[in-house]
């Protein structure tokens, strides 16, 4: 910090004969970051690399065997229970990020584009669930999806079932509808954000040369708020690949997704080197899916033009 | 000479754009009040005047991009009531450009061709054909991102001569550039449009610019029109002080009416005398008196003996070096304020010294009446 602080004074003689080092810019930089950058290190390098070694080892009741081995990929890759939750949880996440983005998208666009005067008002409302736990917004759709729920007695109340559905609670769906939900507000702001960055006169260029209002949204706002769309997608994307929270509460035996089952290696199964195995595979795993992602995201984009 | 045979051809030529009694209000706030129009087919007509004078307004108007509050505009005969931007045969130049940063230059300028389906060859040609005529041939495949402002001004030139619009309508193109590149953009404006001969709009707040380059310039003041003519006549002859002072420098002196009858003025004045000048079209009376004008550039300095029919003595006060002019202020008795003398240096008038007692001569043609 002092480091930074003394290199934007133009001391060019004496600093420059006493530091050369800290009168550069990218030492400025790295200066400024370190602190956060040995905060990332230690805890969250570390307990990766910690987890891609365990990865490799194999557990004997208490003890850890450290003979490198492959076992663990075998079991996580060819076991069908373990590919079903993948498969399953992938599927899940990609829906949820698809959904999230088409429905934030309006809605971003509806306070960027028609907020007016009262664009942050509608920011702040849109902040206002999360001022209630996670916990609770997950709880809160138990309420609504149950078999005494609101949904259910709502739909009895207009006459359109006789008896409560036990088929809205307790499976993927409802993981996905909660999840979708839970995300909006993570995808609105990206996509808020970029869509505040498109400067109007484009719009009205594009109007001017003869496209309407439906032509010049599809060639000149949706590709130049791509950025905003894409960081939302991954932003909700990635994360829920691993929620293990909502598929307890909400997910019943069809919602399990594969982060419960790490979550089992490590605790009640304690089979640390599978579960950090299943916790490498589904990091890579998403990593390249949300690599595609962003490739057919650009793609569509250049298809636009 | 080429200004003259365009100015010419265009006279009596059919009205292009009709704009009748618009009116324009925000609340209480007339950004437009109550203006009248007709723009010929085939000029190059700019609206002048400070920021907020209504001349923007009136250009988002025409493109459809803003309604009037009252009264209509009609585009080639065509009323243009109701009609969206995107069906109205003019096109703009964005005062931002508004290059399109994700397409490259050939993809801006081919934007709007799109939608009329042309076959690919057909499409091609009309684009390098565009880009020729704004000497951009062989940039096409450069990003938007990577083009210098001068570029960037082409492209959304070309982007908008592709479509052939009827009417071409330019917000304050060229107030972005650097004064040499805005210059010679002046020239190459005037000259593609007298090469593609569609009616050119320009919004400008630049005299010079609307000067350089227009065959008519209306010139307007807090939403109104205030005077429609020729570049020179609205320079020579303005209709009152306003618009003269906003044309570059003039020089007003208070005057008595004396005498008034249907083409002539008699006007006292303390410094020139009793002057006899025509009288401008535009001319109400308000009360006995006016003002007389008159510019820097048309009072000369006589040397030593010269004489001339007509003449004021005074005393240099001030001096002012610009190069290849000098700006003298000259004190006459009897006038209030001192006159502004512009002077080329060619005689030595570089060399003058304050307070030395000079001559000028005039032109009585060059005494402009303006209403009080």
């Amino acid at each position: 910090m002092t480091a930074a602080a003394e290199g934007s004074r133009p001391l060019r003689m004496a600093g420059a004969r006493r530091s050369p080092l800290l009168q550069s810019e990218a030492v400025q930089g790295f200066a400024l970051i370190s602190p956060t950058f040995v905060y990332a290190l230690i805890l969250l390098v570390l307990p990766i690399l910690v987890v891609i070694a365990h990865s490799f080892w194999t557990q004997h009741y208490l003890t850890i065997d450290h003979t490198f081995t492959l076992e663990n990929y075998r079991i996580a890759l060819t076991e069908p229970i373990y590919r079903d939750l993948l498969w399953r949880s992938l599927y899940i996440s990609l829906t949820v990020s698809l959904l999230t983005v088409v429905l934030a998208y309006p809605i971003a666009y509806f306070i960027s584009f028609h907020g007016g005067r009262h664009k942050s008002l509608w920011l702040f409302l849109i902040t206002i669930p999360f001022w209630t736990s996670y916990l609770l917004r997950v709880m809160s759709w138990k309420v609504i999806l149950g078999y005494n729920g609101v949904l259910n007695s709502g739909l009895m109340g207009l006459g359109i079932i006789s008896e409560p559905s036990d088929a809205l609670l307790y499976n993927s769906t409802a993981v996905i509808i909660t999840l979708t939900h839970a995300w909006a507000t993570f995808a609105i702001l990206p996509i808020f954000v970029s869509l505040e960055k498109v400067d109007r006169t484009l719009v009205e260029a594009a109007t001017d040369l003869g496209d309407g209002p439906l032509r010049s949204f599809l060639r000149v706002t949706l590709p130049l708020s791509a950025p905003g769309v894409i960081s939302a997608a991954l932003i909700v994307m990635i994360p829920t690949v691993g929620d293990y929270v909502t598929p307890k509460l909400v997910g019943g035996k069809d919602g399990v997704m594969i982060a419960n089952a790490i979550q089992a290696q490590f605790g009640k199964a304690s089979n640390w080197p599978l579960g950090a195995a299943l916790s490498v595979t589904t990091m890579v795993i998403v990593s390249l899916m949300a690599g595609t992602t962003v490739l057919i995201i650009r793609a569509l984009q250049r298809l636009a033009r | 000479m080429l200004e003259r045979v365009q100015s010419e051809r265009t006279q009596g030529d059919r009205t292009m754009i009709d704009i009748r009694d618009v009116t324009r209000s925000y609340g209480s706030f007339k950004a437009l009040d109550n203006a009248s129009l007709a723009i010929h087919e085939g000029e190059f007509f700019s609206l002048l005047g400070p920021s907020g004078c209504g001349k923007t307004t009136l250009l988002r108007m025409i493109a459809g991009f803003d309604t009037p509050t009252s009264g209509s505009i009609a585009v080639d005969g065509q009323p243009m009531d109701g009609i969206p931007a995107n069906r109205r045969p003019t096109n703009m130049v964005f005062q931002s450009y508004a290059i399109f940063p994700h397409l490259n230059v050939e993809q801006n300028v081919a934007y709007g061709l799109k939608r009329l389906r042309l076959d690919a060859g057909e499409e091609k040609r009309r684009v390098e054909e565009a880009l020729a005529q704004v000497s951009l041939t062989g940039l096409g495949k450069r990003r938007a991102t990577e083009l210098s402002g001068g570029q960037r001004q082409r492209v959304a030139l070309a982007r908008a001569l592709v479509m052939r619009p009827k009417v071409l309508l330019l917000d304050e193109p060229l107030s972005a550039l650097d004064k040499k590149l805005r210059e010679q953009m002046q020239v190459e404006l005037r000259r593609l449009q007298q090469a593609v001969g569609i009616t050119f709009v320009l919004v400008t707040h630049d005299q010079y610019e609307a000067l350089a380059m227009s065959d008519r310039i209306a010139v307007m003041f807090g939403g109104r029109i205030a005077q429609v003519a020729s570049p020179k006549e609205i320079y020579q002859r303005p209709v009152n002080r306003q618009v003269a002072d906003f044309l570059g420098g003039m020089n007003f002196v208070k005057a008595e009416i004396v005498e008034e009858n249907g083409a002539s003025l008699v006007l006292d004045t303390l410094g020139f005398g009793r002057v006899k000048t025509d009288k401008p079209k535009a001319f109400v009376r308000n009360g006995g008196n006016a003002t007389l004008g008159i510019r820097p550039e048309r009072l000369r300095v006589l040397w030593d003996n010269a004489t001339a029919k007509f003449e004021v003595a005074g005393k240099v006060v001030e001096r002012h070096y610009f190069g290849e002019i000098t700006h003298l202020i000259v004190e006459i008795p009897g006038l209030e304020k001192p006159l502004s003398v512009t002077e080329t240096n060619d005689f030595g008038a570089d060399d003058i010294p304050v307070g030395t007692s000079i001559r000028l001569a005039y032109d009585p043609e060059a005494l402009v009446a303006m209403a009080d």
